[in-house]
C-alpha cells in the first residue's frame, strides 16, 4: 500500500477515487513516564517517553487507516494529513486521514 | 521560608542545566543540519513528474519541554506583555529537530529529496497545571527515491 501526502503519484494515473479514509488513536501516558516528565519540566529538554508514545500512536493510527483503505479496495492513500489534539488532561488523540484511490 | 529556598534552588537548577542542555542541543542541530543540507526538503506540493521515483511517507517528531527558569520568565512576561523569548527558542529547537529527524529517516531509505513538507504543532498536556510548556512538533513529507539505481 502506497501512503503519501502528495496529491498525485509521479508516473501513475489514478483510475478510481474511493473516498476519505481515516484512523485515530487516543493514548494516555503512564505514571512512570509522567514522573520522568515532571523532572524534565525542571531541567528542560526532550521528553523521550512522550516522543515514543506519540510515535507509536501515530503508527497505530496509520495502520487503522490502512486497514480501512484495504477494506474499500484501494491500493494507495494520497494527500495524507496528520492532526493532534489533546482531548483531556494527559491524553492525546492522533488522527490521520487521506484519500483512498486505486492506481493503475 | 522553606518554600522560597525550594523555589530558588529549582530556579537555579533550571537555569544552569537548562542553558547547558539548550547549548548542547543547538550545537548538535547545527552540525546535523550542515550534514543533511544536501537532502532538500521542500514545501512544494507537486513533485517532478518523472516515473522513476518511488515514494514513501517520512516523518519525524519530538516533544520538548521548557525548563523551570524559562517558565518563570514566561510567567513574568505574562504580566507585562511582549515577546516571550524563552518560548521562541523552545519552538525553534523543536521544529528544527523534528525536520532533522524526518531528513534522517529519508536518508536512511535512500531518498533524493522530500516534497510537500508540513509541520504540525501540538501542545500536549494542555491544561495540566504542572506541565505547561511542553510542545510536540511533527514534520512529515513525501520522500522521493530514485529507483533507477536498483
Amino acid at each position: 500500500m502506497l501512503i503519501s501526502n502528495l496529491e498525485m503519484v509521479p508516473g501513475k494515473r489514478v483510475i478510481e477515487h474511493l473516498g476519505l479514509v481515516q484512523g485515530s488513536s487516543v493514548r494516555a501516558k503512564h505514571v512512570g513516564r509522567d514522573i520522568m516528565a515532571g523532572l524534565k519540566n525542571i531541567f528542560g529538554g526532550e521528553l523521550k517517553g512522550y516522543t515514543e508514545l506519540l510515535q507509536e500512536s501515530r503508527e497505530e493510527a496509520m495502520q487503522r487507516m490502512q486497514l480501512q483503505a484495504e477494506a474499500v479496495g484501494a491500493n494507495a492513500v494520497l494527500n495524507v494529513r496528520f492532526s493532534t489534539s489533546s482531548i483531556a488532561q494527559g491524553a492525546a488523540e492522533i488522527y490521520v486521514y487521506g484519500t483512498a484511490v486505486r492506481l493503475e | 521560608m522553606y518554600d522560597l529556598i525550594v523555589f530558588l534552588v529549582l530556579l537555579a537548577l533550571g537555569y544552569g542545566v537548562g542553558q547547558y542542555a539548550e547549548k548542547r542541543h543547538y550545537r548538535s542541530i547545527i552540525e546535523r543540519e550542515s550534514r543533511l543540507n544536501r537532502l532538500p526538503a521542500i514545501a512544494v506540493r507537486s513533485p517532478p513528474v518523472q516515473p522513476y521515483y518511488d515514494q514513501a511517507l517520512v516523518s519525524g517528531n519530538v516533544v520538548v519541554s521548557v525548563d523551570y527558569f524559562k517558565r518563570f520568565l514566561a510567567a513574568l512576561r505574562n504580566l507585562f506583555g511582549g515577546r516571550v523569548i524563552s518560548y521562541e527558542s523552545l519552538l525553534d529547537r523543536a521544529r528544527r529537530e523534528a525536520l532533522l529527524r524526518m531528513k534522517e529517516q529519508a536518508e536512511a531509505i535512500g531518498a533524493a529529496m522530500v516534497f510537500n513538507v508540513k509541520y504540525e504543532t501540538a501542545s500536549i498536556s494542555k491544561g495540566a497545571r504542572q506541565t505547561i510548556g511542553s510542545v510536540e512538533v511533527l514534520a512529515y513529507g513525501t520522500a522521493l527515491i530514485d529507483s533507477r539505481g536498483q
